[in-house]
């Protein structure tokens, strides 16, 4: 296989695991054509960092990472990287800072089978250069021993081992947010946590220190807390701006009470409060965990494959690797890689994989399970949005699901129409991502293109040439995938694959279809309103002019005019 | 010219040209159809005859453009209620006018409309075309309706006694167009009235303020034995009603002089000469089909070595347009062939042009040349 070849194929599929393999195959004979591709600033350590999404491929990197890197302190680390983890400025630190605690309180209420009670406080300190942000939830709460280690570390948690749809994915999560408060202000963060109503909250103030990556406790105690059974409570202090806008906190808060209709959040930012109640109590199904399925795979994850050997043979690593492998698909991979099926794996060459790895492509399988992928659905959608526009017609359409590169995915679409939503302006458009909002990157995502080359004219919108439509609507656009392939490591913009635009314009057509139904009932509502109006204005005019023309008294224009408001209004 | 009114019309003398048959009665017969049409719950309409270049038709013979048979029907339906009330409002002013033997201005007509209510117009470019409608509806001549223009008619000087009357005593007036000095007699807006003494050979009617005024100061009128006429742009209806009657009248060659360019040659004379597409229903008494064209020719750009402008893009499509479209150039071969020569040329030459041979060169040199060749004269 060519370089350029390789190069083509990555160039394709960049996210997190690209990266991810070419710092973990240190052995990879030609690094130069696997990181030529990318267009992300070349900085190897970043990707290394960037993998708390939970996939249990990255369990090896993790490990390598922490034992070769051992010299590179976190801090340095951080400060080198803080775009990539979504702190290039305050205003956007404010946003991850809160992003993190919410996204993560919301997945421990899912995972432990609780609706999600979420209050958010963000108080300016300072005179606005600094805020607090507390974050309180009432999942399971955290055993006291292991709270020290989640926050006080980084790369540490329970959804960094499993390849399901979950909310965290922003880098290295909740410890990076503390790490940059202590950085900025140098105040610690504090944890709250409750398992049982049963037991004291524990109280932590913690450090991390950064030469070493570890919790520093600075304080342990433990509280009594009225009316909170179990759950967690963050606070972190940080240097930041608070600025209004579709890249702020508020848009944040707003967007996450329309995608999770099941959560009740209490919002109290540093201008507005606001508290949003759940509008449905059935809990999101559970997301399976799945194995990566092989069309889905890069070269660089199957060298690691095999290089994580355990004495299989090429065969069983396939089948035990891979969803959707049955014995009988592997041995065809196999016979067209033109290897045995017994070939001992750990004795493969990077050439063989490379063989194996186009095998692979030419193979039918499976499309894989769908079980992993969780949408929203029509209803939630709809109450979701409800819940933040007052709009005179919702519309919602949920796809099934469907696969690129071997990842199923889901997209759905939700559009609120009407009612006291702008009417002169383009449409809001609300990207979701695992029902995270995606703030930033608007112009670069596929979300973005499928809404505009969708072509709003024929459900009776205006829509200039390459734009988004005009009208008073929001639309709103979810995929949920166990691997959303992003447009680069900050994950704000979804990638272009043309199966992902493809199925965002189907969801889009069937709602505009449903909409384009009602905007021309209103349109016609209006005409009539508007003939009426225009017989009852302009008809007594030619009573007058014909009066006056042919000298007729007030009984008769009244007749001509009565006989002309009867032929109008029938027409 | 059949049907043409000459001198005096007995005592409604702002009627000019038009149907001479016109009368309050045409107008109630045409509302009366309306309301019966009404009365038996059908949508009544009116037809008027579509007023533009696509629906006149030239014939040399009788001179002038020609309105055509086609028609616009505008029947009543909800989208058309306020044209249809407002174009049946302006007839009901019309019929007032008349009957009271009164005037409105076009300008004051729009004003009157302000009184309509909803029906009102809001700007005066509407009530002018609604007004024009309806002129063209009964074939007739706004001033027979009552309405008459407020752009003034052109300025007169040369040769020329009017013979008017005082408007108090009822005595006759003659004025002398020679005795204005540096100024001019002004063309007033109603001509038929008018008589004319004049011992001058021709008349010569001029584009530009500027160029008339150079010929006034140089009693270049004098010298040439004519009158002169500015029109100022495109002639008005009454500036050529005035030269046509003076020319039929005394008999005399009309020549006209304008800048050469599509707008003088496509505009101004051929509206002073045949008419307009927009007023075909009146062409025939507002034209004057004995006209000439002294100048300038794009001929003359090279043989008088004339300063120029290049052609705007305007002007190209201007004169493609008077190509393609106009009956009047497509009937004549020797104005396409020069307008084809001005656009291959690309550039347009002003009257002023002739300056560059010194201030005089043109009462001189260039009309004196001219006028040993009328009968070279573009048709």
């Amino acid at each position: 296989m060519g370089r350029a070849q390789v190069a083509a194929m990555r160039r394709k599929d960049r996210d997190a695991s690209d990266q991810l393999s070419l710092v973990t195959v240190d052995g990879d004979p030609e690094p130069a054509a696997v990181r030529e591709p990318s267009s992300e600033p070349p900085d190897p350590p970043q990707a290394d960092a960037d993998t708390p999404t939970g996939k249990p491929r990255r369990k090896v990197t993790a490990e390598s990472l922490a034992a070769k890197q051992r010299e590179i302190s976190v801090a340095e680390f951080f400060t080198k990287n803080r775009h990539l983890l979504g702190f290039d400025n305050p205003t956007k630190a404010l946003l991850t800072t809160t992003k993190e605690a919410v996204d993560n309180a919301l997945d421990a209420c899912e995972d432990a089978g609780v609706l999600p009670d979420v209050s958010v406080i963000i108080t300016p300190l300072n005179g606005g250069e600094r805020f607090r942000v507390t974050v309180k939830d009432n999942g399971p709460g955290i055993v006291k021993a292991q709270i020290p280690k989640i926050f006080g570390k980084l790369l540490y948690g329970s959804k960094f081992h499993t390849l399901r749809q979950a909310r965290g994915q922003q880098g290295i999560g909740i410890s990076a947010a503390g790490m940059y408060g202590q950085l900025t202000t140098g105040a610690p963060m504090v944890i709250l946590s409750r398992t049982r109503a049963s037991l004291p909250v524990n109280r932590y103030v913690l450090r991390i220190d950064t030469e070493k990556n570890r919790p520093e406790i600075l304080d342990e105690s433990q509280v009594e807390i009225q009316g909170w059974d179990h759950g967690t409570d963050v606070s972190i202090e940080l240097e930041a701006i608070y600025r209004k806008g579709p890249h702020s906190v508020d848009a944040y808060i707003e967007q996450t009470v329309v995608a999770n209709p099941h959560a009740t959040i209490r919002y109290i930012g540093p201008e507005d409060q606001a508290i949003f109640e759940r509008t449905c109590t059935e809990l999101p199904p559970e997301p399976r965990e799945m194995k990566p399925h092989p069309h889905g795979v890069e070269l660089g994850m199957l060298l690691r494959i095999f290089q994580a050997a355990h004495g299989e043979s090429l065969a069983g690593a396939l089948s035990s690797s891979f969803s959707r492998v049955s014995p009988k698909v592997a041995t065809q991979i196999c016979e067209k890689a033109g290897l045995r099926v017994s070939l001992r794996e750990f004795k493969l060459t990077t050439e063989q994989v490379e063989v194996i790895y186009r095998a692979i492509l030419e193979v039918k399988i499976m499309a894989p399970p769908s079980s992993s992928v969780v949408p929203i659905g029509e209803e939630q959608i709809i109450s979701g949005l409800k819940r933040r526009f007052d709009a005179q017609f919702f519309f919602s359409c949920t796809r099934s699901p469907s696969v690129y590169r071997g990842n199923p995915f889901v997209i759905e679409a939700g559009i609120a129409f009407g009612g006291n939503i702008p009417a002169d302006g383009p449409a809001h458009v609300m990207r979701f991502a695992n029902r995270v909002p995606l703030q930033y990157q608007r112009g670069g995502c596929a979300i973005t293109e499928a809404v505009t080359e969708t072509s709003w004219k024929a459900y009776g919108l205006q829509q200039p040439r390459g734009s988004l439509p005009i009208g008073p609507m929001a639309v709103l656009v979810h995929m949920a995938s166990a691997w959303v392939p992003f447009t680069s490591e900050s994950k704000e913009a979804i990638a272009h694959y043309p199966e992902i635009i493809s199925e965002i314009k189907l969801a889009l057509q069937s709602c505009g279809r449903k909409m384009g139904t009602h905007i021309r009932a209103v349109k016609r509502d209006c005409e009539d309103a508007k003939r009426r109006s225009y017989i009852e204005k302009y008809l007594p005019h030619i009573g007058i002019a014909l009066g006056e023309m042919l000298d007729l008294d007030e009984p008769e224009t009244d007749r001509i005019n009565e006989r002309l408001r009867s032929m109008l209004e029938k027409e | 010219m059949a049907g043409a009114t000459t001198g005096t019309r007995g005592a409604r003398k702002k009627t000019t040209g038009g149907r001479a048959s016109f009368s309050i009665k045409d107008i109630r017969t045409t509302a009366g159809t309306i309301r019966d049409v009404i009365m038996k719950g059908r949508a009544p309409n009116l037809r008027f005859p579509q007023r533009s270049l696509n629906n006149v038709s030239y014939d040399p013979q009788h001179g002038f453009f020609e309105l055509g048979n086609r028609e616009v029907e505008r029947t009543l339906t909800v989208n058309t209620v306020k044209t249809f009330a407002q174009t049946l409002r302006m007839m009901a002013l019309s019929k007032e006018l008349v009957e009271k033997d009164d005037i409105a201005t076009k300008r004051e007509a729009y004003y009157v409309s302000k009184n309509w209510e909803e029906a009102r117009f809001d700007d005066q470019p509407e009530s002018d075309t609604v007004m024009e409608d309806v002129e063209a509806y009964f074939r007739v001549n706004r001033e027979q309706l009552g309405f008459i223009p407020e752009e003034k008619g052109g300025e007169i000087a040369g040769r020329l006694r009017v013979i008017d009357k005082d408007r108090n005593t009822g005595k006759v007036l003659k004025i002398d167009c020679t005795k204005f000095g540096s100024g001019a007699y002004s063309i007033p807006i109603s001509v038929e009235h008018l008589g004319f003494e004049t011992d001058a050979s021709f008349i010569l009617a001029i584009e530009t303020a500027g160029m008339f005024q150079r010929l006034v100061k140089h009693n270049y009128w004098k010298k040439a034995r004519c009158i002169l006429v500015s029109m100022g742009g495109v002639p008005t209806r009454a500036c050529r009603r005035f030269i046509r009657r003076l020319a039929d009248e005394k008999k005399l060659p009309v020549y006209v002089f304008v800048d050469c360019d599509p707008y003088g040659i496509a505009n101004i004379y051929r509206t002073l000469k045949v008419g307009s597409g927009n007023a075909a229903h009146v062409n025939e008494f507002f034209c004057v089909p004995q006209a000439r064209f002294l100048g300038i020719t794009p001929e003359d750009i090279t043989r008088y070595e004339l300063p120029t402008h290049p052609l705007k893009d305007v002007d190209v499509k201007r004169a493609e347009d008077a190509l393609k479209n106009d009956p009047f150039f497509k009937h004549h071969k020797r104005w396409q062939t020069a307008l084809r020569d001005l656009v291959k040329m690309g550039v347009r030459a002003e009257q002023q042009a002739l300056a560059k041979h010194g201030l005089n060169y043109v009462i001189e040199k260039y009309l004196p040349q001219k006028l040993t060749k009328t009968d070279l004269f573009l048709p």
